[in-house]
């Protein structure tokens, strides 16, 4: 039998410096130092990162899909948050 | 009242599928879809674990420095492709313990193609061309399907693959120029692993039970057979530009279809290379365990450093 598998952590790549990081996957690691080893040998075989993170899983909380509705509702009337809510007669904004 | 709202849940689930969607691992899914999501994924990372073995076998007697690192490159792409998938397979709740465990006990399935032996270099040649042509052709169809972690493993899959199939060509393109031992070295093994190469996609629509299903959920977007034809027409054309023969004599182009013919695949091998009686079945699952035992000591060892690391950080 396998014993004690290895803690899950969540792997984010940033492709060059100024870019955001974005999730790539997850790889099991005994610590983060492994993880981060791991991670360079599965995520970025061809430099497809400049730098990376990883964070253990269980400490991701995510939202829930199913009350995404209510959840994100607050935002969906408060259209004056976008420039093109106002009127600016005859000015050119670029 | 129950029954009733799952009912509600799945209709709903439908639609979203239907609308294109891309299914997430915290949105409510059928258990159906869900464990047929955790067979095809689990097989599908096996196939590249135990894709590894038929060529490791020729990273030591590779005919140069540059073949060489070229397959260990390759066959350590194969090894992230597991690791993608298996990551993949465990955000719909198997653990990686469970899946390495039925692989080791045999339990699980995997391609029936890594069970066909690797008798010459030109083999290494056959299954870059055919077989990761093959599983390009799969997988760029899986890159569209409805679950998101196994569509994005697929999409950053294709584009290693495509290094694989085209290293794989250049080996065949390469024994095809030489003498007339290495061309009949590279026939040889294009003969071996046509056929094979051909059953990758699965058996037949009229004998593939979960087909409907799975295109129903937007899972598969084409058929086995769809899938196939596309590989052999893209194929055929490959093996004429370098004077390689597929082991087909009904092979031929039919310009009302647009596709190239077949002759008729030999289900009984297929079945029977599933079941566990291919050539290469027992020595595969051996390696594999093998590996896994020799391997013990480094993860104990790890352990007990990140152990002992824990610890002192604990302490100061």
């Amino acid at each position: 039998m396998i014993k004690n598998e290895w803690p899950l952590w969540e792997v984010f790549t940033q492709k060059r410096s100024g870019a955001p990081f974005e999730h790539a996957g997850s790889v099991h690691a005994p610590d983060k130092e492994m993880a981060l080893q791991n991670a360079r040998d599965v995520y970025s075989r061809r430099n497809e990162a400049s730098c990376l993170w990883v964070v253990l899983s269980e400490y991701i909380t995510s939202s829930s899909p199913e009350d995404a509705e209510a959840f994100f509702e607050p935002s969906n009337d408060k259209i004056y948050r976008h420039p093109n809510f106002y009127k600016t007669p005859g000015a050119t904004f670029e | 009242m129950e029954s009733h709202s799952e009912q509600e849940k799945e209709k709903q689930f439908n639609e979203r599928i239907d609308r294109g969607d891309i299914i997430e691992p915290k949105d409510w899914m059928p258990e159906r879809y869900r464990k047929q999501l955790i067979r095809i994924m689990g097989q599908h990372a096996h196939s590249e674990i135990v894709g590894m073995l038929p060529e490791g076998n020729w990273i030591t007697r590779a005919p140069s420095l540059r073949r060489k690192a070229v397959l260990l490159a390759k066959v350590q792409d194969e090894a992230g492709h597991g690791l993608y998938i298996y990551s993949g397979t465990e955000t719909l709740g198997v653990s990686r313990d469970q899946m390495n465990q039925e692989l080791l006990s045999g339990k699980a399935k995997y391609s029936s193609i890594f069970n066909y032996p690797t008798l010459s270099w030109a083999d290494m040649g056959a299954i870059g061309w055919l077989v990761d042509g093959a599983a390009i052709v799969n997988q760029t169809a899986l890159a569209k399907c409805s679950y998101g972690p196994y569509a994005r493993a697929m999409i950053r899959i294709c584009k290693e693959e495509n290094f694989h199939h085209k290293q794989g060509y250049e080996i065949l393109a390469t024994l095809m120029t030489g003498t007339p031992e290495q061309k009949a070295m590279a026939q040889d093994a294009v003969d071996r692993f046509w056929w094979p190469s051909l059953m990758m996609f699965g058996p037949s629509d009229k004998d593939s039970p979960n087909t409907a299903e799975l295109m129903r959920w937007k899972v598969k977007k084409y058929t086995n057979d769809d899938l196939r034809q596309r590989f052999i027409d893209r194929t055929v054309p490959q093996a004429e530009n370098i004077g390689l023969k597929l082991p087909d004599d009904k092979l031929k182009w039919n310009p009302d279809t647009m596709h190239y013919e077949h002759g008729e695949i030999n289900w009984d091998e297929f079945y029977n290379v599933i079941k566990g009686n291919g050539i290469c079945n027992h020595q595969r699952l051996k390696a594999r365990n093998d590996a896994h035992d020799k391997g013990a000591w480094v993860r104990e060892a790890a352990n007990a450093y990140a152990g002992k690391h824990a610890e002192k950080t604990m302490a100061a």
